[in-house]
């Protein structure tokens, strides 16, 4: 395996933990970690090594280097349990990311146990990855949905949530963090009172997990997906966790190679968990990168990086305040991920983007794939600063600068 | 590095650009209208409409209204400016080469649906072309 990097073990300094990462040579300040996270060389490192000496398919053939591609492949599958804290590892289904862990349920738990009339919650904040596959399942089975409102901070109405649960929904989807405006939901008494209810309970991780980690029993959900891509991993890895009855008793969303246990003539018998779920080739480099994902982020402590984050978020609301015409949506800091959304008097969010990107800052501009969100919040659009454990106080600088050169190109 | 001369933003938002999308000409609506048609670019919020007046196979008065980038709205005020009193038939030959170049800035291909939203919206709704390729080439 790749020798690890130098700042583990270390106090955290994200000035340290930059010079982990290649991309940060480009001299780019990047602020658009919620869309998808730049990778530490520990990663890329994994990877090669994958590629450069035991490059074969897994859980397939007798010699040597298949041998270590699989025990790499589980290895993965191992950290990941270990990091939301699973009872095992045979409920961790590799997936590309958190849009087909999500796509996975609607089809193979959806199916199965949504029936006409029944009751899906889901909230405004979702990305359109936790809302379009309920709206396919819901038109082909009948079921409807309701959507938990935002109050004028960007955070649930709990008193709204509530009174739906009273209705004894079949399925309540929510994410555990905005990617559109930073908001952290109230997960766990969510959850627990979704629980209650009687719904099983679908939790979208695609920020959560990068950002503040999870520990799946104490969340006490019944599914919950990520994405590596978003935590310093590789894209096209991902990871649906589900409870093991629930999977043991789902159809297979893909169906092919690995995800069997004996085919005849006259029929399948599938693969135990989790391989059922788990059908063709895989992208195993992706999943053994992942793998060095989460290693590389318990090497800094996830409590340092939600703290960092914390800090970070701070200090560009403070800084970012000061511009004048500048508006913030979402909560405030004490309820934030490392998600600034904004909007500036005068200049729409793709010229600022346009702008920014002049003076060497990625800044994200649009809809952020939650589009009744932005309706909701009545704006077609918003620019977003997003931070991870690399981001340092000048990207922000850097970022205030710019826009003030954009109010000032707009004045 | 990128972004170190800070002068090329300028450039990029050329006086005329920035001024035609703070005072956009011919804004507004025709009372009665020869065509009138409206879209959206849902992907970024732009809208733009067109209401267009037609005398004897000429444009005697063209009006725009929308909201949206600089880039959207700029485009669609030079357009607008560029067709009035042109023929109908002279008017249809205008294609995207023409509005690009009449912006006279270095579009990236994120930004170019911006760019040609108004003569989209002139092609698909005012000329009943209806499904004008458009920004998908670009």
């Amino acid at each position: 395996m790749a020798t690890f990097t130098s700042t583990s073990r270390q106090p955290f300094n994200a000035e340290h933990v930059r010079k982990d990462f290649p991309f940060f040579e480009t001299g780019v300040a990047y602020l658009d970690s919620a869309n998808t996270s730049q990778r530490p060389r520990h990663v890329l490192y994994a990877m090669d090594e994958y590629f450069e000496q035991f490059n074969s398919n897994v859980h397939r053939a007798a010699y040597h280097v298949s041998e270590v591609a699989t025990e790499r492949y589980e290895g993965t599958r191992e950290a990941v349990r270990r990091f939301i804290n699973a009872h095992s590892a045979k409920e961790v289904i590799n997936t590309r990311g958190t849009t087909e862990g999500i796509n996975l349920v609607a089809y193979s738990w959806g199916q199965k146990n949504i029936k006409a009339g029944d009751l899906i919650v889901l909230t405004i904040l979702e990305h359109h990855s936790n809302i379009v596959p309920w709206q396919i399942l819901a038109a082909k089975t009948g079921a409807r949905l309701e959507w938990v409102d935002v109050d004028e901070q960007g955070e649930l109405r709990l008193e709204q949530y509530h009174a739906l649960l009273e209705q004894k929904p079949k399925l309540v989807t929510l994410s555990q963090i905005s990617n559109a405006i930073g908001t952290i939901n109230p997960a766990k008494q969510m959850v627990h009172d979704a629980k209650r209810a009687g719904a099983t309970v679908l939790v979208d991780g695609a920020q959560g997990a990068p950002h503040q980690g999870v520990d799946v029993r104490d969340l006490g959900c019944d599914f919950y997906a990520f994405s590596g891509h978003k935590m310093l991993g590789p894209t096209g890895a991902g990871i649906l966790w589900g409870r093991r009855e629930l999977l043991e008793a789902m159809d297979p969303f893909m169906a092919g190679g690995d995800m069997i246990k004996a085919v005849r003539q006259e029929g399948t018998t599938y693969a135990d968990l989790p391989l059922k779920f788990e059908a063709g080739t895989q992208a195993v480099a992706e999943v053994i990168g992942l793998g060095a994902a989460i290693e590389y982020l318990e090497g800094l402590g996830m409590e340092n990086i939600t703290r960092h984050e914390r800090e970070i978020t701070e200090y560009a609301m403070e800084a970012l305040s000061e511009l004048p015409g500048l508006r913030i949506f979402g909560p405030p800091v004490e309820r934030r991920a490392g998600v600034v959304s904004f909007e500036v008097e005068g200049i729409h969010p793709h010229d600022l983007s346009t702008i920014v990107d002049r003076h060497g800052v990625a800044l994200r501009a649009g809809h952020h794939c939650a589009m009744p969100l932005m309706i909701r919040l009545d704006v077609p659009a918003t620019s977003r600063a997003s931070f991870y454990v690399y981001t340092i106080k000048d990207d922000v600088d850097r970022l205030v600068e710019a826009v003030a050169d954009a109010q000032r190109i707009f004045a | 590095m990128p972004g170190q001369d800070l002068g090329v933003d300028e450039q990029f938002y050329r006086e005329y650009i920035l001024d035609h999308y703070k005072n956009p000409r011919n804004f507004g609506h025709i009372e009665h209208p020869t065509y009138t048609h409206e879209e959206d670019n849902p992907l970024c919020g732009d809208v733009v409409g067109i209401d267009l007046l037609v005398k004897d196979g000429v444009v005697d008065d063209i009006k725009f209204h929308g909201r949206g980038c600089a880039i959207s709205q700029a485009s669609a005020s030079l357009l607008t400016e560029r067709i009035k009193g042109m023929s109908l038939d002279e008017a249809r030959t205008i294609g995207k080469e023409d509005v690009l170049s009449e912006l006279g800035i270095d579009i990236s291909p994120a930004r170019i649906k911006c760019a040609l939203l108004s003569l989209k919206v002139l092609k698909a709704g005012a000329w009943g072309l209806g499904e004008w390729p458009g920004e998908e080439e670009g």
